[in-house]
């Protein structure tokens, strides 16, 4: 019942360290990508793009590009 | 070893001509609500007022025309990026019939007037139950066709349907949460303040991960195809991706910018949604880009020219939207008709044009023929751009000038436009223009119609259709980045997103759930008596919230001509919120005895009455229906349970009081001339109405006390 932890606490301390998690939180993935996508292999890279590309009667195995 | 198999593509086909029919359906509605607006005639019945139509028209453009056409394209792209067929035909069909019967019920009970009174979630309990089962077995299927793939690595746009997937169902759980009075009439969990920002969380985050996210999903893989080259930068996609999903469930608060809202949930809301521009752009470049070298093309290919509008209007819509969150220009904006204009840059030229130039480029395909006319493609093209243009144009005028109007003053220092109806008459030519905006458009969809009928005559559905692949080994992968190790494991990924969205939603929601001080109490506010209770059920049924706000913003242009701003702790008994988004008429929000009862009673019964060139409907049958008094104890029950203080005897005698305070109401009416009974709901309905906004007026002492 919401009624019953609503009002649990009548303060909160330094309400403002909710907004500087936020960002720390978004700002780590962030940096997390672009240092993926800044190491990441050209081959993988061209594989994944040609993704769509490839027909249903691509028979090359390029499905099992491994390890990349 | 090559493995031969079929792609299921009646499934694609029933989604995708399912797609066409309520979009068309849902366009007419809401034609005929842009038409209701200048034509208060229009309004015809009491089930097809203003107020009831506009809700099916968004539930219909949103969950059935785009809701049916992300489905048609994730069950094509799902098969062929993954090289296999569906996890299952049984649940791809109840997926489709199901979906189908929602939407069914959804135009039966909008018009009924059943609804939660929360913009774009609506549908009451138990619809929303059948949705969230729905929107469940497309999960099991969507992950089992990903579990018994012949592919790898997924591609990106696998990873937006999966976002979309776990966040939909997050936000449809969360916000849906209500305590069921009867079978079509429920009470929102949360309260003011608090539902509010549920609300919006999840109103924001539908237009995140209902309109967008799968929409990009379907742009990185339609666009490519369509364009036969691989998309600009994969690795922008990634950034793309990550950045997007971890700001945009953030900005949710923006909606409620200058309101009651605590000021610190606003500026998160302001901050994420200006970053929103970053990764939204990225991915905007990385679709036109991705016509690199093929734009003489777009010059001839329908479909590539729907795509390119559509990005581009993606484009648009996502630089506006954080320069609307920006707290000067949405003090211009909110309320307005800027938004509307803004909401259908996104809608129509978005998700409708991409919708489109998928439906010329799968048709075809899937009938192993060639499209019937690409002349009337391009036909349709070109209706469609000029009426987003003829659409979109007049309402940024109207909406811009009307909120000049609301903010103009005398030297003297007196309101300008005092009377809120001159401001919406001057701008009622808007109106019409829009109105022949969207006939334009509707009139191209037809055109698609036609053109899709002629093509699936000429060919023949490639029901099955054969591929084959080698199967995927089972090897011991070991290496390699963290990131590809991702796009080997969906699980992973489904979990990763999900923590990605939900970190965002509770560290905006729970502080303002625990933090007594962000909602100061007002001892003043009080419950709302039976009769109120019951009122403001109607003033919900009849979607008042549609035009009406209640939040007064503190601004002295507000002030000046509604009264004292609104304040958090005056809201704390109103489940659902009805601040509203959207001014067609003036806030209600100080209503409370500012006419005489009789007032109110003529008022609705026609409103030019009162107000001489309204373009409110008339709402006749509230005079002759009368009150469905058998809900009263359940309803004060229900409220008990969601802790608003009314005394445990009370539910016992609230038909009582109900009808004390309504035998009140008719002496004063027929004192002046008005001949009616107390069991009439238009007693209910001026009950709430002047007790909305009263409470901080009133001393503690002599406010009229529910106990």
């Amino acid at each position: 019942m919401l009624k019953f932890i609503k009002h649990h606490m009548d303060t909160i301390g330094g309400i403002g360290i909710y907004p500087v998690i936020s960002f720390v939180i978004f700002f780590s993935i962030f940096c997390i990508a672009l240092l993926y996508v800044w190491r990441a292999r050209r081959t993988h890279i061209d594989h994944m793009a040609s993704l769509p590309l490839v027909g249903p009667t691509d028979t090359n195995g390029s499905n099992n590009h491994a390890n990349q | 070893m090559i493995e031969r198999f079929q792609y299921d593509n009646r499934i694609v086909k029933n989604f995708l001509f399912i797609t066409i029919l309520w979009g068309v359906v849902g366009m007419l509605v809401g034609l005929i609500a842009a038409l209701q607006l200048v034509v208060p005639a229009l309004n015809f019945s009491e089930w097809t007022t203003f107020g009831r139509l506009r809700p099916l028209h968004t539930n219909a453009v949103i969950f059935a025309f785009v809701g049916n056409a992300i489905f048609a394209g994730a069950y094509y792209s799902l098969q062929r990026l993954l090289k296999t067929r569906m996890f299952s035909d049984v649940l791809s069909k109840i997926h489709f019939w199901g979906w189908q019967l929602i939407i069914v019920s959804a135009a039966i009970t909008l018009p009924l007037g059943m609804t939660q009174g929360k913009e774009y979630a609506e549908l009451e309990w138990p619809i929303d139950i059948a949705i969230a089962l729905v929107w469940v077995l497309f999960g099991i299927n969507m992950f089992g066709t990903i579990l018994k793939r012949r592919e790898r690595h997924l591609y990106v746009a696998i990873w937006f349907y999966i976002a979309t997937w776990v966040t939909v169902a997050m936000l449809h759980i969360v916000n849906s949460i209500s305590i069921p009075v009867t079978l079509g009439k429920s009470y929102s969990w949360y309260a003011g303040v608090q539902d509010a920002l549920v609300q919006w969380w999840y109103g924001h985050n539908a237009v995140a991960f209902f309109l967008t996210t799968p929409f990009l999903g379907l742009m990185y893989y339609f666009l490519p195809k369509a364009a036969n080259r691989p998309v600009y930068s994969y690795k922008l996609s990634i950034i793309h991706f990550w950045s997007l999903i971890f700001i945009y469930i953030w900005a949710g608060p923006h909606h409620l910018l200058y309101s009651a809202l605590p000021e610190w949930a606003q500026s998160l809301g302001v901050v994420f949604s200006v970053m929103l521009i970053a990764p939204s752009w990225g991915g905007m470049l990385n679709g036109l880009l991705t016509l690199r070298g093929a734009w003489d093309r777009v010059r001839e290919d329908p479909v590539l020219k729907f795509f390119v509008v559509a990005v581009t209007c993606y484009g648009m819509a996502t630089l506006e939207g954080p320069l609307l969150s920006i707290k000067f220009i949405n003090s211009i904006a909110h309320f307005t008709d800027w938004i509307i204009a803004h909401v259908h840059i996104g809608g129509i030229g978005w998700n409708g044009f991409l919708t489109f130039g998928m439906v010329y480029w799968l048709v075809p395909r899937l009938f192993g023929t060639k499209l019937y006319s690409v002349k009337l493609a391009n036909v349709h093209f070109w209706l469609g751009t000029l009426g987003i243009i003829f659409y979109a144009i007049p309402l940024y005028f109207a909406g811009f000038f009307q909120s000049l109007m609301w903010k103009q003053f005398t030297p003297d220092g007196f309101l300008v436009y005092k009377n809120f109806l001159d401001t919406l008459l001057e701008i009622k030519y808007a109106y019409w223009l829009r109105a022949l905006g969207g006939s334009i458009y509707l009139i191209g969809a037809f055109v698609m119609v036609y053109n899709v009928v002629k093509t699936v005559k000429a060919g023949k559905l490639i029901a099955n259709e054969d591929a084959e692949a080698p199967a995927l080994e089972k090897v011991k992968v070991t290496g390699g980045h963290w990131h590809t190790w991702i796009e080997r494991r969906p699980i992973q990924m489904l979990v990763f997103s999900l923590i990605a969205v939900a970190i965002g939603g509770i560290i905006e929601m729970v502080p303002t759930f625990l933090v007594k001080s962000n909602v100061p109490t007002i001892s003043s506010v009080k419950p709302y008596t039976p009769l109120e209770l019951q009122g403001r059920d109607i003033y919900v049924r009849e979607g008042c919230y549609t035009c009406h706000s209640q939040m007064i913003r503190p601004f002295r242009s507000e002030t000046e001509r509604y009264g004292e701003y609104s304040k958090a702790g005056e809201f704390v008994y109103d489940h659902p919120f009805q601040w509203g988004s959207k001014r067609t008429g003036p806030d209600l929000h100080r209503v409370g005895g500012k006419y005489p009862h009789s007032w109110h009673y003529y008022h609705m019964w026609d409103p030019t009455t009162m107000s001489p060139g309204s373009l409110m409907p008339a709402y006749p049958h509230l005079l002759e229906n009368a009150l469905d008094t058998t809900t009263t104890r359940r309803k004060i029950e229900a409220m008990i349970t969601l802790g608003v203080p009314y005394d445990p005897e009370f539910p016992a005698q609230a038909n009582a009081e109900l009808r004390q305070q309504g035998e009140g109401i008719v002496a004063d009416l027929k004192k002046a001339g008005i001949e009616t009974s107390s069991d009439r709901e238009i007693i209910a309905l001026i009950a709430y109405l002047q007790r909305v906004g009263t409470d901080i007026k009133a001393k503690p002492a002599t406010v009229a006390t529910a106990q």
